[in-house]
């Protein structure tokens, strides 16, 4: 079991210097930094200096060898447009994104679970076909489109949800959180359902099928000829063996809706890091696009360690085998 | 005579199909007395299972009991309500799978699945149950039962797990053990183990059983009666001495022709030429008169019903007193 998480760890590292690479590997192909900073009568000689300030000279190992070494220390370097370090913008905008990706994760498994397994036991009943139904909407249509058509209809025509932004915010120490005031909760439901519905509609459709897999296996029905009750059977057997794939993908998925809620975050002009990686994107603020990368692949790094280990706490058979294996 | 543990009278099971409704079991009827062990034998497809999962209720749609009547020590099961009838499995009626690797859920310890079953009939504490289960775990011959109670399935291999399978379903002192096909995924060394202990069990609490298997040496060596199952009807059915070293339906005869012996003759097994009719097309008359080599007209144009011989009971009209001398 060590063995099996230390081997896990030195795979998620592996992945993370290549990416370091390739957010450093930004710097010297999307165009010449200098060239963002200055204006457009700056000298020759002036070029030249603030080059050689940043450091811009030094052989290309050198400053990977730097950017890396800052990198662990979560120094990104210095905004191009605000002139305020990547990391200080990043981690003010963070708590926005967390609570935003958290809230829509929650609501998608949450939703996601109860109607799927209502649609898998109540098959034929027409709630459970009209879940099917809205879950393909909930797949086919793009986010930008649910989050403005929410936008058209609580906010614009019913008037009872905030279009923007995200209400009052309280101050927990550096952690900037929304969900302590009523104006900061109500601003959170139409951002988290948009960002949530397509996990929940896949959710929703994992689980039913999964529950529909399980029902039939031999062991559900030995269950029913032990006489256990229907909800024990259900409840109990049969849902736990779902939760297993569940779990995977819920995971995984957590990743992409912090890395999605880039859309959702510049529908509802959500003060996060999507926000914030839009407009880098825009001013072309190279040193915020490469720690926005850094970060959200850490994220999804460390999101599968996590599942990784998770799946062998809920199926002790996997535990066995990799101890064994190992 | 005193009553039987299982008494079903002719039964017939459906399936309901879009494009016909077929009958899977027709006419069925045996008593299984307390302490008593009834082979049920019969190829793939004959209504072995089918009858099983129809005694304890588990017939899933489209499958139905469509008419008969089953008894459980004087009371009618057949038509129970669900919450009824559940209350009946496991706890009256206890019940084998085939396969036991498949059997248990995988993760659950199995201990937690027996304290589980033991609590949904019984009302005895978690820690009462839990010793039950070892005790259990120890008569069906599970060694350290202390230790292994909290193992998981795939910590146990094939033939442990059928113990355990088997420890689940007398967890509730049933009254009758239908065991579909016990040893057909075991081992043969297993095999023979998990046979004597289903018979010891069965002699020791005096619980009726049901064997569902295909194996006549097993037949031969547990039960006290058997049936001989053809096409969704009983072609014959008596005790196992006889039904082995005489029987009487054609189709019988086929099926003990076609067993082994070690006496070293070097004869060829006897094969039953063709196959079982599928559901869908059982032909008029007696199922199995296409395949039989003493078939006459009668045989193409009229079922024929159960007959007594002596202690046996065999459906074919070459047995009918009339008929005798014709056939």
């Amino acid at each position: 079991m060590l063995a099996f998480t230390l081997r896990r760890v030195l795979q998620a590292i592996g992945v993370m210097l290549a990416v370091g690479v390739i957010a450093f590997a930004m710097f010297r192909f999307a165009g010449d930094p200098v060239s963002q900073i200055v204006s457009i009568d700056t000298s020759a000689a002036q070029r030249a200096e603030i080059r050689r300030s940043l450091g811009l000279d030094d052989p290309v190992l050198v400053q990977f060898g730097r950017y890396f070494i800052n990198a662990l220390q979560f120094k990104f370097g210095v905004s191009y447009q605000f002139r305020l370090p990547v990391s200080s913008l990043l981690a003010e905008r963070l708590p926005a994104t967390l609570e935003l990706a958290i809230c829509a994760t929650l609501f998608a498994m949450i939703a996601g679970i109860l109607m799927g397994v209502y649609s898998a036991l109540r098959r034929d009943t027409v709630l459970a076909k009209l879940f099917q139904a809205v879950s393909l909407i909930g797949i086919s249509l793009p986010t930008f489109l649910i989050g403005i058509l929410l936008i058209y209809l609580f906010a614009v025509t019913l008037g009872w949800l905030p279009s923007f932004g995200r209400g009052e915010v309280v101050k927990l120490g550096w952690w900037s959180t929304g969900l302590l005031t009523a104006s900061g909760l109500k601003a959170l439901i139409m951002p988290a359902i948009t960002l949530g519905l397509f996990q929940m509609t896949l959710i929703m459709r994992l689980v039913r099928a999964e529950m529909l897999e399980v029902l039939r296996t031999d062991y559900i029905r030995f269950a029913r000829a032990r006489g256990l009750t229907t909800r024990a059977i259900h409840f109990g057997h049969a849902l736990k063996n779902t939760l297993v794939p569940v779990i995977t993908v819920a995971g995984l998925q957590f990743g992409s809706v912090i890395a999605f809620s880039i859309i959702t975050e510049t529908v509802f002009q959500w003060p996060g890091m999507g926000l914030l990686f839009v407009q880098a994107v825009q001013n072309v603020d190279i040193p915020i696009m490469a720690a926005y990368l850094l970060m959200v692949s850490l994220i999804f790094v460390t999101i599968n360690l996590v599942v990784d280990i998770l799946y062998t706490v809920v199926d002790p058979r996997l535990r066995s085998t990799v101890g064994r294996a190992t | 005579m005193t009553q039987p543990v299982l008494s079903v009278r002719n039964l017939e099971v459906e399936f309901v199909t879009r494009r016909a409704t077929l009958r899977a079991i027709n006419g069925v009827s045996f008593d299984i007395a307390k302490g008593e062990v009834l082979g049920v034998v019969g190829e793939s497809g004959a209504g072995k299972s089918v009858t099983g999962l129809a005694v304890i209720g588990l017939i899933d749609p489209p499958g139905r009991i469509s008419g008969g009547q089953i008894e459980l020590s004087g009371t009618r099961i057949d038509h129970l309500p669900p919450e009824d009838i559940r209350r009946v499995r496991g706890k009256r009626i206890g019940m084998i799978f085939q396969d036991p690797l498949t059997s248990l859920n995988p993760l659950y310890r199995i201990g937690d699945q027996i304290i589980e079953t033991i609590r949904t009939h019984t009302n005895l504490s978690e820690s009462a149950a839990r010793r039950r289960a070892i005790d259990l775990l120890a008569e069906v011959g599970i060694p350290a039962p202390e230790k292994r109670i909290d193992g998981y399935p795939h910590e146990f291999s094939g033939g442990m797990r059928q113990r355990v399978v088997i420890a689940l379903a007398i967890c509730a002192e049933p009254e009758l053990i239908i065991a579909d096909e016990p040893t057909t995924a075991l081992d043969v060394s297993v095999q023979a183990q998990i046979i004597a202990l289903i018979k010891r069990l069965g002699r020791d609490h005096g619980t009726a059983v049901m064997l569902v298997t295909h194996d006549m040496g097993v037949i031969a060596e547990t039960c006290d009666r058997v049936a001989v199952m053809y096409s969704g009807r009983i072609a014959e059915i008596g005790p196992v001495q006889e039904v082995v070293r005489n029987p009487l339906h054609p189709y019988a005869k086929g099926l003990m022709g076609a067993i082994p012996t070690l006496a070293g003759e070097d004869k060829r097994l006897v094969q039953i030429p063709g196959s079982m009719p599928r559901l869908s097309a059982i032909p008029q008359g007696c199922p199995f008169n296409p395949r039989c080599a003493f078939v006459f007209d009668r045989c193409r144009v009229e079922r024929p019903e159960p007959i007594r011989q002596g202690d046996q009971s065999v459906a074919c009209h070459l047995f009918e007193p009339a008929e005798e001398t014709a056939a």
